[in-house]
């Protein structure tokens, strides 16, 4: 190549340039949609929660009481029902409260006034404790109240949404 | 009969230096067990490459009858395990030679840091053998949702906990690893089994061809 052109893309250049050009467009190409298909949970849409029927808002007493109800489960292609539970009660101000029993320590069942605790939630597994609004008791493992089901009363029947 | 069937492919591929490259090598005096009995500590990676040539094939076998679905995982596997002749055994091999690999390769971690082999010039050795620890976690991670028995969901949910413990991130690389934010289920044992024996796999190829042209480039280090 003469020295004059030297601001010039010499041949062996512009080949390089082409092909790295070229052979990068053709792998982004080929990888882009196996990429796509990987990461495809996190771009799903979150499923927006049903409201299942659990009890009549009449049967609600100051004392917590234990509920199962079904809810229905799409995973990918795999439909099902999945039962969840939860502490049904009014609190002193006469609010009703749906709690989760998953202890927020690591994820055991917690009972109502289990273990010899009188007016508590109390988590078997290593002693976790909560107050009657659910809020976690100091110096106890779990570090954060029970999450409380978001709720819908209709017609005087109480439904539950997600926790 | 052999012997001309060797000679007659060498004679047309010189095949000789190839695996003269790879097999002839001077094994240095101070890491033979036969010289110095304590250099028994210098066959924890060989034996990790063992243990890891068993790993593979045992899992290979093993697919011809596993299915990574939720409905048949847990029955593939007991059919497999009670009724397929020596399926007992292959997979036996494969749980417990999980343990014993990382076994190994933790020995070998330990030979080769409290020697300080890891030293200059074999920092990026030290560095891919590191890599090779992840990614044989990972395989033992993976690995142990496959048989879709109770201790399996719950390991794998503890597990996924523990990632989504992470700050910011967390809960996308849970959702990436079980394929849903909220269900350890179908989607998850797919992954799953994807994860184990495609992409961690060739991830472990890759890092262990590093670690052994590396070994073999730059020698065994010295006796201390």
């Amino acid at each position: 190549m003469s020295e004059k052109k030297n601001n010039q893309v010499s041949r062996r250049q512009f080949l390089n340039y082409t092909l790295t050009g070229v052979g990068g467009f053709m792998g982004a190409a080929m990888v882009s949609p196996m990429v796509g298909m990987a990461v495809d949970p996190l771009l799903q849409a979150e499923g927006s929660s049903d409201f299942q029927y659990v009890m009549d808002v009449s049967e609600i007493t100051q004392q917590p009481q234990r509920k199962s109800f079904t809810v229905p489960q799409e995973d990918g292609w795999y439909e099902s029902e999945s039962e969840q539970t939860a502490w049904v009660y009014r609190t002193e101000n006469d609010e009703i409260l749906a709690l989760s029993p998953v202890c927020t320590h690591l994820g055991c069942t917690v009972d109502w006034e289990g273990g010899d605790y009188d007016n508590e939630f109390f988590c078997p597994c290593h002693n976790g404790r909560y107050d009657r609004m659910g809020v976690n008791i100091a110096d106890t493992p779990p570090t954060a109240p029970l999450p409380a089901y978001e709720y819908r009363v209709e017609e005087g029947k109480l439904y539950l949404g997600k926790a | 009969m052999l012997q001309k069937l060797y000679d007659w492919v060498d004679e047309r591929l010189d095949i000789t230096p190839i695996w003269r490259d790879i097999a002839d090598h001077e094994v240095p005096e101070h890491v033979n067990p036969a010289h110095h009995f304590s250099a028994f500590v210098y066959c924890f990676g060989g034996l990790t490459f063992f243990v890891t040539v068993i790993q593979v094939l045992s899992g290979m076998f093993l697919t011809m009858y596993y299915v990574p679905d939720i409905e048949n995982a847990f029955a593939s596997v007991e059919y497999l395990q009670s009724q397929v002749a020596h399926g007992q055994i292959v997979r036996g091999m494969h749980h417990w030679g999980a343990s014993v690999v990382i076994v190994m390769i933790f020995l070998h971690t330990l030979r080769v840091f409290f020697q300080g082999a890891y030293k200059k010039p074999r920092e990026l050795n030290w560095v891919v053998g590191v890599l090779l620890f992840f990614v044989m976690f990972g395989l033992g991670f993976t690995g142990y949702l496959l048989p879709w028995d109770n201790k399996a969901f719950f390991a794998t949910q503890v597990g996924l906990e523990i990632a989504e413990s992470v700050p910011v991130i967390g809960t996308d690389i849970k959702t990436l690893l079980a394929g849903d934010p909220e269900i350890v289920g179908a989607q998850t044992l797919t992954r799953f089994f994807a994860i184990h024996v495609f992409f961690l796999p060739a991830a472990l190829f890759g890092l262990m061809a590093a670690h052994f042209i590396m070994i073999r480039r730059q020698g065994i280090s010295g006796p201390l």
